[in-house]
C-alpha cells in the first residue's frame, strides 16, 4: 500500500484541508484509511416513458422526464460507503452535469458520501464517454484516492467506457463488471461477471478503478430526513477554466463520437397488439395458446 | 492504413461465437472497401484453434505466450498496442463482451484510435465510419460518426450479426508473432473461474417459460405469477433486476449473463426488453409480452403484445386457465 502512495505529494485538493484529515486507522493491516472516489451520473428514467426526439433529431426532449442517479452508480456509491464503514476513510462523489445533477449528488451524500464535486460548463454539451473521462481526469488527477468506483454503464447512452478510459489516463489498473470486492494489503480481489453465469476472480493492484455491476450489494434505503440533512453539505462546483481544460477538448469537438440522428428501431417481428380489458385479452391469449397446442 | 482487424475471443479452449459474428461482418466490409481481413488470436497453445479463422481472414496472427493463457486486459493491451502500430488496420473489431469491454476503451485511448462501443451495425461512407448503436435501454437507435484518428475501433454487440462461413474459404495464412511480453503482468492477475452453481431448476429444458421483469414491482406479487406459471405448466424465469433484488435465484435469470432459452412459448411479464435479456430469449417460438409501456423494446421482438399492467392481466389469465381446464374435465 505504501509504495502506491507516492503520488500523495503535491496534491491540490479543491476542498479545504479541514474536511480531509488523514489518519492512521487501527485496521487489521495497519492501513491508512481508504479514500474512495465514485463517479456518478444523473440520468433520465426512461423505462415507462415515451421518448420524444427533439427538433434537431439528435437529442430527446428532456422536459417531463424524471431524472435520478444512474442505477449502476447507485450500487457503486453503496459499495463505497460500505468500504468506508468497514475501513474508515472518505467517499467523494463526482459528476459531470448541470445544476439538476445536484439531486443525484445529494442522494449520494445522504447515503453516506462525505463530499461532492460537480463539473459543469455549457461547453460540455455533446460530450461522449471519452470526453467525460477527460473531464473527470482533470479533477481526479489532483485528488488523493485509493479506489475509484464507477457504474459499469449508464442507463441512457450505455457506453461502458468512461471508467476504463479514466483508469488509462490515471495510469492505474481497473476491472469492469465487478460483482464482489475484497480488499487486501495493497491489492483487491474482485469477481468479474463473464457470460452465461460464469465469473472470474482477478487480483488488482491498488490504487485501482472498478466499474461495478448491479447486484454487487443491496443499496440501502435513503430517508427523506437524511436527504434533508445532506442539503447542508457543500457541493463544490468547477467549470472548464477551473479544470484547466480547453474548449476544443470537450463537447462535440473533443469527442470521438458525433451523434447524427436518433430514431426508433425497426420491429424484429410484426407484433400484434391484443385489445380490450384484462379479461378480454386473457381470453384471446388462451385461444392463441390452445390453437398452438400450448394449453 | 488498410485491413479490417478482428480480435478473436476464446475462453477455456473454445473460440467464442462473437469471433465468427465479427469475422462475418468484417468479411463483408473488407470486400466492400477492397481490403484484407486480419484475425488476431492471443493465447497459449492456441495455434490449432487459429485454423478455423483462416476460413474468414487472409492473415491470422497468432501470439503464443504462457502469460496469455487466461484473458488479462493489461497483457492483451501490451501485445495489441505493438501489433496495431505495426499493422495499422483501418478498422479494429473487438467483442462488446466481458473481455472486450475490459480491453477496448483503454487500448483505444493508448493508441489514440476513436472508439464506438456496443455497435449493432457499422459501415464506411467514403473514409468515414458510421456506426449504429442503441440508447435508453434499446428504446432508440443512434446513428453516429466517428472522428478521424489512427483508424477506427468498434466493440460489437453479441448476436448483432449472424455468423456465416464465406462460400469460398479464404484459406488465410497463419503468421506467428513473437510475444512482446517480457515480464509478468503484476497490475492485474487472473486467479480462477467460478462456475455457476448447479441449480435445482434447468430453465433451458422448459418448453414453456413465464419470464418476469421489473414490472412485478414487489416480492409480494411473486406467488401470483408462480401460480400462473404452474397452471400453464411453465418454468418461471426472470430478468437481471429481479435477481439483483434477491427475489429469484441466479439460475432463473435469462440473458447474456444468465441462460439462453429457446422454449416453444415465452410469456414476458413486465419486462422492458433490455438487450441483455432479449439476447437470451428472442429465439423462442412464440413470444407474448405484457407491459404497461407501449414503447417498451420487448414488443419489437414479440408476436403478441398486451399494453397493460401484468398485475391485472395475470389474475385474468389464471381465471381463464382454471375455467378452461374445468371444461376439459367436464
Amino acid at each position: 500500500m505504501e509504495a502506491a502512495r507516492g503520488y500523495q505529494v503535491d496534491v491540490t485538493d479543491p476542498f479545504s484541508t479541514k474536511i480531509f484529515i488523514r489518519r492512521k486507522s487501527a485496521g487489521i493491516m495497519g492501513w491508512d484509511t481508504l479514500d474512495v472516489i465514485v463517479c456518478v451520473k444523473h440520468v433520465p428514467l426512461t423505462s415507462d416513458t415515451e421518448l420524444i426526439i427533439g427538433a434537431d433529431g439528435r437529442k430527446i426532449e428532456k422536459t417531463g422526464l424524471v431524472f435520478d442517479i444512474n442505477e449502476w452508480d447507485d450500487y457503486a456509491v453503496e459499495e463505497a460507503v460500505r468500504i468506508k464503514e468497514k475501513w474508515g476513510g472518505t467517499v467523494t462523489v463526482i459528476t459531470v452535469g448541470d445544476e439538476e445533477s445536484d439531486k443525484t449528488l445529494r442522494k449520494c451524500l445522504a447515503r453516506g458520501a462525505d463530499r461532492a464535486i460537480r463539473l459543469t460548463d455549457p461547453k460540455f454539451e455533446g460530450s461522449d464517454g471519452y470526453v467525460i473521462a477527460k473531464i473527470l481526469y482533470s479533477v481526479i488527477k489532483n485528488l488523493h484516492y485509493d479506489l475509484i468506483l464507477t457504474g459499469f454503464q449508464a442507463g441512457d447512452d450505455g457506453y461502458s467506457m468512461v471508467g476504463q478510459i479514466l483508469a488509462e489516463m490515471l495510469g492505474i489498473p481497473h476491472a469492469t463488471l465487478v460483482k464482489k470486492i475484497e480488499l487486501g494489503a495493497g491489492t483487491a480481489r474482485v469477481n468479474r461477471e463473464l457470460e452465461g453465469g460464469l465469473e472470474e476472480v482477478v487480483e488488482v493492484r491498488l490504487p485501482a478503478l472498478f466499474a461495478v455491476q448491479t447486484g454487487i450489494n443491496v443499496p440501502r434505503y435513503v430517508s427523506i430526513m437524511s436527504i434533508r440533512k445532506a442539503l447542508q453539505k457543500e457541493i463544490k462546483v468547477m467549470n472548464l477554466a477551473e479544470l484547466g481544460l480547453k474548449e476544443e477538448e470537450v463537447g462535440e469537438p473533443g469527442s470521438w463520437l458525433k451523434i447524427e440522428k436518433l430514431y426508433v428501431p425497426q420491429l424484429e417481428k410484426q407484433v400484434k397488439f391484443l385489445k380490450g380489458g384484462p379479461d378480454e385479452v386473457a381470453a384471446q391469449i388462451i385461444e392463441i395458446l390452445k390453437s398452438r397446442g400450448l394449453l | 492504413m488498410a485491413g479490417i482487424l478482428v480480435l478473436a475471443e476464446h475462453r477455456l479452449g473454445q473460440i467464442r461465437d462473437i469471433t465468427y459474428e465479427m469475422l462475418t461482418k468484417g468479411r463483408e466490409i473488407a470486400e466492400k472497401i477492397n481490403t484484407e481481413q486480419i484475425a488476431v488470436i492471443l493465447g497459449r497453445n492456441i495455434k490449432e484453434k487459429a485454423k478455423t479463422l483462416c476460413e474468414y481472414a487472409e492473415k491470422v496472427f497468432v501470439v503464443e505466450d504462457e502469460k496469455l493463457e487466461n484473458f488479462n486486459s493489461d497483457a492483451y493491451q501490451k501485445v495489441l498496442m505493438k501489433l496495431l502500430r505495426e499493422e495499422k488496420p483501418i478498422l479494429t473489431m473487438i467483442g462488446h463482451t466481458s473481455y472486450g469491454v475490459e480491453l477496448a476503451p483503454r487500448l483505444a485511448v493508448a493508441l489514440n484510435i476513436p472508439l464506438a462501443t456496443d455497435c449493432i451495425d457499422f459501415f464506411f461512407e467514403g473514409e468515414n465510419l458510421t456506426v449504429i448503436r442503441q440508447m435508453y435501454g434499446g428504446k432508440l437507435n443512434v446513428k453516429a460518426t466517428l472522428k478521424k484518428g489512427n483508424g477506427y475501433m468498434v466493440t460489437v454487440r453479441q448476436a448483432a450479426f449472424t455468423a456465416k462461413k464465406p462460400s469460398q474459404p479464404i484459406n488465410g495464412e497463419i503468421i506467428e508473432k513473437e510475444s512482446p511480453l517480457t515480464e509478468e503482468i503484476t497490475s492485474k492477475r487472473f486467479i480462477e473461474y467460478i462456475l455457476p452453481e448447479a441449480g435445482g431448476v434447468d430453465i433451458t429444458a422448459a418448453e414453456k417459460i413465464v419470464g418476469i421483469g421489473r414490472g412485478i414491482k414487489d416480492q409480494a406479487n411473486l406467488p401470483m405469477v408462480e401460480e400462473f406459471a404452474n397452471l400453464l405448466g411453465a418454468a418461471l424465469a426472470c430478468t437481471r433486476p429481479v435477481v439483483d433484488k434477491g427475489w429469484l435465484p441466479t439460475e432463473r435469470q435469462v440473458g447474456s449473463s444468465g441462460k439462453i432459452v429457446k422454449p416453444k412459448l415465452y410469456i414476458a411479464l413486465g419486462i422492458s426488453g433490455a438487450f441483455q435479456h432479449i439476447v437470451g430469449m428472442k429465439n423462442s417460438n412464440l413470444i407474448i409480452a405484457v407491459n404497461k409501456d407501449p414503447n417498451a423494446p420487448i414488443f419489437r421482438y414479440s408476436d403478441y403484445g398486451i399494453v397493460d399492467d401484468l398485475l391485472k392481466v395475470v389474475p385474468a389469465l389464471k381465471k381463464r386457465i382454471i375455467e378452461s381446464k374445468g371444461q376439459k374435465l367436464a
